[in-house]
């Protein structure tokens, strides 16, 4: 899914960023998506899905957890090995993805779709300016192989 | 470490099939194959068959009158008592009773010549050589002991065929005991046999290879140690034969992550992990590789403080911590390092290997935990992201064996 970037465009606004559905990248590897309302989708990227492997059990966060940038809101366990999801943003979980608890292979199909892990009420739409954007993510991705 | 990674006989043949490799005991070696992921691959092994590499563990010879005495010194077995051509679990012991590495002794001494053959882990290499030479020089020291010959057989491959169909892939290729076609039925688990594979390995490759019965992942199977050549690849002839004649339809390759998942489910220790330096055999759950004759005369690397732990409780005997195995009661894994906690909360043990159980679909791990709490059925918990989550203490293996020990056996 292609970030839709039109030059010179405001983020801010509701009717505008539901036509900007930019998807942002966290170093750890997680991707948030801000839509509507100030609500924003979040799951871990292809690259990490991939890092992974097999997914056998996703530990989804708790709804109407407050969570702070960087807190510790869930797991990601494969055969081997468990990674802990960190909030990309703060703010309040509103939703999780249950399709996730029958089928947790789901996150290695579509991690960045289908396999949406949570949804965040942000509190300061701001903190995804610092995050990178899809092309730097790749970049980073690139450089830390 | 920045030193180059070694490679097993069958480095080319993992690429070829599409190995994911990694780094293992100073080799390069497949964790899986692209055509089954680990749980596939796992769950293949327990219902038809898989072939692994273990090419990377170290196989040794000792020979000569003081070879069993020498290796009698050093682990709590009776390698003299061993009926030819059996082998036993053992281990490698520091003068303070812990294990240096666990081993597989076999017995294959001819009439002439007392020899065994000894297999120890990979990633124990260079210990365990620095060991064995060290206890060999303070053994020859003493002119009284009999004279020992050691090899390290390092151009030979060793290959693991596990899984229910392992028995039929190894006879389609028609393998001859002293010229005679065996019937691998009467090879029980424990047992060992000098075997040719005259169709497969001819020519400069036509050595005998010792095929033992058993392995790592509490189903049949068979492990095989084929000498190496400077001229040809025996090992990878001999597995690509059994991956010919077998068909991918009954066997396919196996990498260490499966290897790991299955011999979990079968209760066995992975040295480093659930055994180590600090660790007994009776802290363990291994009194049982304590010989019979060693219990009364000692006279073995830490006997002293193995034999006081093997009396009873009102003797002054036991242990403070036991191994034991968990089943988890709940969706995520404990893994290794995982604290164990009893019902109020305190720290009581640790997890020191644990992961899902594909055959199970339960997530299973083994431990240690304060004696008296080691019984089966005992309620714990197992702390996971600073969530406790109930488990309880299980007897392993957690998946049957089926070692295959002879028509109508239990």
């Amino acid at each position: 899914m292609g970030a839709f970037r039109a030059a010179g465009m405001q983020r801010r606004g509701f009717a505008v960023a539901a036509m900007l559905r930019v998807k942002k990248y966290t170093e750890d590897h997680e991707w948030v998506e801000l839509g509507e309302d100030g609500v924003c989708n979040l799951g871990i990227s292809k690259y990490a899905a991939n890092a992974l492997g097999d997914v056998i059990y996703v530990e989804l966060p708790e709804l109407d957890m407050e969570v702070g940038f960087g807190d510790t809101v869930g797991a990601v366990e494969s055969v081997k090995s468990a990674s802990d999801i960190m909030a990309p943003v703060s703010g309040k979980v509103v939703a999780t993805n249950e399709a996730l608890e029958e089928k947790p292979g789901l996150l290695n199909q579509d991690p960045e779709g289908e396999g949406w892990i949570a949804k965040i009420k942000v509190e300061h739409e701001e903190e995804l300016d610092g995050l990178m954007d899809e092309e730097a993510y790749i970049k980073f991705t690139e450089e830390s192989s | 470490s920045e030193e180059e990674l070694l490679k097993t006989p069958l480095y080319d043949l993992h690429i070829v099939k599409g190995g994911k490799i990694v780094p293992f005991g100073g080799f390069s070696m497949p964790v899986y194959y692209e055509d089954l992921n680990i749980t596939e691959s796992h769950n293949w092994t327990r219902e038809k068959a898989s072939l692994f590499d273990v090419s990377h563990m170290l196989q040794h010879n000792f020979a000569g009158p003081g070879a069993a005495n020498f290796l009698a010194s050093i682990t709590p077995s009776s390698p003299k008592a061993l009926a030819p051509f059996t082998s036993t679990l053992s281990a490698f012991l520091h003068p303070d009773g812990g294990i240096v590495d666990d081993t597989i002794i076999t017995n294959i001494s001819s009439g002439w010549r007392d020899q065994f053959y000894v297999v120890t882990n990979g990633a124990c290499r260079a210990k365990d050589k620095a060991f064995i030479s060290d206890a060999l020089a303070a053994w020859r020291r003493d002119s009284q002991h009999g004279e020992v010959s050691w090899h390290t057989l390092e151009n030979n491959g060793l290959i693991a065929l596990q899984g229910p169909l392992a028995a039929e892939i190894l006879q389609s290729l028609e393998p001859k005991k002293d010229g005679h076609e065996l019937d691998l039925s009467t090879l029980h688990f424990g047992q060992s046999a000098w075997l040719t594979f005259g169709d497969v390995l001819s020519g400069e490759d036509k050595s005998a290879c010792l095929v033992s019965r058993g392995g790592y992942t509490g189903e049949d199977g068979f492990e095989i140690s084929i000498t190496g050549s400077d001229h040809s690849n025996p090992t990878q002839t001999l597995t690509e034969a059994l991956l010919r004649y077998a068909g991918p339809e009954k066997l396919r390759l196996a990498g260490l992550g499966p290897r790991d998942s299955l011999r979990l489910e079968a209760g066995m220790c992975l040295y480093g992990h659930d055994i180590d330096d600090t660790t007994t055999p009776v802290e363990a759950g291994l009194s049982w590789i304590v010989a019979k004759d060693r219990r009364a005369q000692g006279g073995f690397n830490g006997s002293d403080t193995i034999l006081q732990q093997l009396k009873a409780k009102k003797d002054g005997g036991g242990v403070t911590r036991r191994r034991v195995g968990i089943v988890v009661e709940d969706r995520a894994p404990a893994r290794e390092g995982a604290k164990i906690v009893n019902e109020e909360g305190e720290e009581v043990g640790v997890v020191t290997s644990g992961g899902p159980s594909p055959t199970l679909g339960k997530n299973i791990a083994m431990g240690y935990i304060r004696d008296g709490l080691h019984k089966t059925g005992t309620k714990v918990g197992v702390v996971v992201r600073n969530k406790t989550r109930p488990a309880v203490v299980t007897k392993m293996p957690f998946v049957p064996t089926k070692y295959w020990k002879g028509k109508g056996a239990a």
